[in-house]
């Protein structure tokens, strides 16, 4: 590049433009995440043969590595943005990525009734109930 | 609890692993500016509260300029969130809505998949909880009303602040002080019974 360098961008909206590859927000599996939607990498718990690693997706960034690192037990979203200091909109672009790969899986927050109106979900309120009544 | 030297109760993220098949549930905490939301999330949750960001999606930066974009557009907003371990599989996120009403346009997407909502008013100024009240009607988000009780709050009848704030009877509307863990708890818990109450109904007119 010529000519003089522009200041680093305070709000790393460069950098976020490098991670993403200039995709601006979640496409695909990912449109659907939530702030709480669980994220859980895929084989953590079944460990692989001592030696073997799994095989390095091309293109994968060093941010790919870290939701897979942290996701060997589930995290949800909003806890990933926190820890990796990422907005939702980015991290959701790279776990799009990760989705493709299928390197992780995503569970989204149980509503309280489904939009086919499958009907409240008592047992669920119930679960919730006894759990805050435990705190 | 072990004694091996991992629990660590100043930092409970270091233990705070969720278990592999866990599910999650979402309520969200809103209200005016400085109701006491995040006193809330933090009085209650297991973990340190957090801040994540959360994007505008409609409004999303232009991905052409963003290079040449030199200041932050107003396209993030700050969500204070902390989380509740109710059992072995379920875990409660809450999530401290912005107090900014320049963000309000952001909340249709906050709120889905949500269980209900806590709408936190500061009785001595009851109007800075209005815009909260009218978006859970708008969105159709059950709620219950929490007046958080400030040192030199008034003592207000419940009924006239019903009308003050035009609650439909049928809302419930609690006292609690956010600072408290016990209290904020009994407003979740106040929340989840008139789900309860809602989902009984619901199911009785059919």
């Amino acid at each position: 590049m010529s000519g003089p360098h522009r200041p680093r961008d305070p709000s790393g909206l460069e950098r976020y433009y490098v991670l993403t590859g200039g995709r601006s927000g979640p496409a695909g599996p990912a449109a659907g995440l939530d702030v709480a939607t669980l994220v859980i990498t895929r084989g953590a718990r079944t460990a692989p043969a001592p030696g073997t690693q799994y095989e390095h997706v091309p293109g994968m960034q060093h941010e790919h590595e870290e939701i897979v690192r942290r996701c060997r037990d589930p995290l949800s979203v909003a806890e990933l943005g926190a820890h990796l200091g990422l907005p939702f909109n980015i991290l959701a672009v790279l776990l799009t990525d990760l989705l493709e790969a299928d390197r992780v899986e995503t569970r989204d927050p149980i509503p309280v009734s489904s939009p086919s109106g499958r009907g409240p979900d008592l047992a669920l309120l119930e679960e919730v109930l006894s759990g805050l009544e435990r705190l | 609890m072990d004694l091996k030297g991992f629990d660590r109760p100043d930092q409970p993220s270091a233990t705070g692993a969720l278990p592999a098949g866990s599910r999650s549930v979402k309520v969200m905490i809103a209200g005016g500016f400085g109701t006491g939301k995040t006193t809330m999330v933090r009085s209650v949750s297991d973990i340190k509260p957090l801040t994540t960001e959360e994007t505008l999606t409609q409004a999303s930066i232009d991905v052409d300029h963003l290079i040449g974009v030199t200041d932050k557009q107003e396209t993030t907003v700050s969500l204070d969130f902390g989380r509740i371990g109710l059992n072995e599989q379920l875990v409660l996120y809450l999530f401290g809505t912005p107090g900014q009403e320049r963000f309000w346009f952001l909340w249709n997407g906050l709120f889905k998949g949500a269980l209900g909502a806590v709408v936190l008013v500061d009785t001595r100024r009851l109007a800075s909880s209005f815009r909260a009240i009218e978006e859970m009607e708008r969105q159709d988000v059950p709620f219950v009303i929490a007046l958080n009780v400030f040192p030199d709050s008034k003592e207000h009848p419940v009924e006239e602040i019903r009308e003050a704030l035009d609650i439909s009877p049928h809302t419930p509307i609690v006292a609690c002080d956010a600072r408290d863990k016990a209290s904020s708890r009994d407003v979740l818990i106040a929340l989840i019974r008139h789900l309860k109450e809602r989902s009984a109904a619901v199911l009785e007119s059919r």
